[in-house]
């Protein structure tokens, strides 16, 4: 977290207009990488991802199992008990377990895992739908 | 901050469902303007680890915890419409298939996560970006304030609710010292993921970030030949 604005450096004379322009914004350095969309490398995502996965499906076993803070505001204030269960309470997914797993640790990972990729695809899918081809777009990116 | 079935009564929960369903369809048109080829992927992935970011309950004292909200995270990465969708997806995702929210308080859960947190937080973000130096550490700082602030007001937000449509015959008063308090410790948390999150993203993929695109204007201005006048532009 330093302070520092390191921005790799745009070939000289690439125009700022858009910042869409698929021209890079790396220096040449990875001139071993393929041409093409992963031409910057996949890393980052897999690794995004990864950190997405591990988080959902390992951090969460050690999560606080206190009452988050509207439970613990609605029990103090003496409200609680007019929540209702959800209609989908009997879910197998809910309170993020898989029903007829038996390790509460691999059940709640499981349950982790699925909604981090659910949650991913719809996402990504609108996100894919809404995003902006034609005029504005990289050229060449199939 | 996840409110359940309940809590608000049906006309409460109904108005908040149209006000959120107005919210997601100005952002569906919105995102348009912020999703491109190379940012949609982001979209996905910034929505996917918002999902996995909120299990992870972090204690805030006196018994109680609290998680991320995450609106304040996504607007910064994807820009404010797009994280308005990636948060109804999250609470779409987490109402249906988890059983975390209630059905009815979809609407409501919308409108506080996505649309109070992102619309305060991102006024606050775009309001000290304008007036902190173009820097890498100004990004962040006004991402941690901008998030830290979300937290608390759509706690306060949701105070408002109660007070209209809460099925409860408590004081509001009651019910608002006890949200505040918490939900500022709370912010505390959500203010430190969000400026770890930005902060790693900046230094792997700054020219993804949406909340630094004055960044990459000013280093492509400083890299041009130092014989261009000043104020040339």
């Amino acid at each position: 977290m330093s302070g520092s604005a390191q921005v790799p450096a745009p070939p000289a004379g690439s125009e700022p207009v858009s910042p869409v322009s698929g021209s890079a914004h790396v220096p040449a350095p990875h001139g071993s990488k393929p041409a093409g969309p992963a031409r910057r490398g996949r890393g980052p995502w897999v690794a995004g991802l990864a950190v997405a996965l591990l988080v959902a499906g390992v951090v969460s076993w050690y999560a606080s199992a206190s009452p988050d803070g509207l439970e613990w505001a609605a029990e103090q204030a003496g409200f609680l008990d007019t929540a209702e269960d959800s209609a989908v309470a009997a879910s197998p997914l809910a309170d993020y377990g898989v029903s007829g797993v038996g390790s509460e640790r691999l059940s709640g990972g499981l349950a982790g895992v699925v909604g981090v990729l659910v949650t991913l695809l719809l996402a990504g899918g609108l996100a894919l739908l809404l995003r902006r081809r034609g005029r504005d777009a990289a050229p060449a990116e199939d | 901050m996840h409110v359940p079935d309940g809590f608000l009564d049906a006309p409460t929960s109904v108005a908040t469902a149209a006000v959120a369903a107005g919210g997601v369809a100005l952002a569906l048109r919105g995102a348009r303007r912020e999703l491109d080829e190379r940012t949609a992927p982001l979209a996905g992935l910034t929505a996917a680890f918002v999902f996995a970011v909120q299990m992870v309950n972090f204690p805030v004292g006196a018994g109680t915890s609290g998680h991320l909200m995450g609106g304040v995270l996504a607007a910064v990465l994807v820009g404010p419409w797009t994280a308005v969708l990636c948060m109804t997806v999250v609470l779409v995702v987490q109402a249906l298939l988890f059983a975390d929210g209630g059905l009815t308080a979809l609407g409501t859960n919308v409108t506080l996560l996505g649309l109070v947190a992102i619309a305060v937080g991102w006024a606050v973000f775009r309001l000290l970006t304008a007036v902190l130096p173009t820097t890498r550490g100004s990004v962040l700082a006004a991402a941690g304030t901008a998030a830290f602030v979300s937290v608390p007001v759509a706690a306060l937000a949701f105070v408002g609710l109660f007070a209209v449509g809460g099925v409860a015959d408590v004081a509001v008063g009651t019910v608002a010292a006890a949200m505040g308090g918490v939900h500022v410790l709370i912010g505390l948390g959500e203010a430190a993921i969000t400026v770890a999150v930005v902060g790693a993203v900046l230094a792997v993929r700054p020219d993804l970030v949406h909340g630094a695109r004055a960044l990459r204007r000013a280093a492509l201005l400083a890299e041009r030949p130092t014989s261009v006048p000043a104020g040339a532009r």
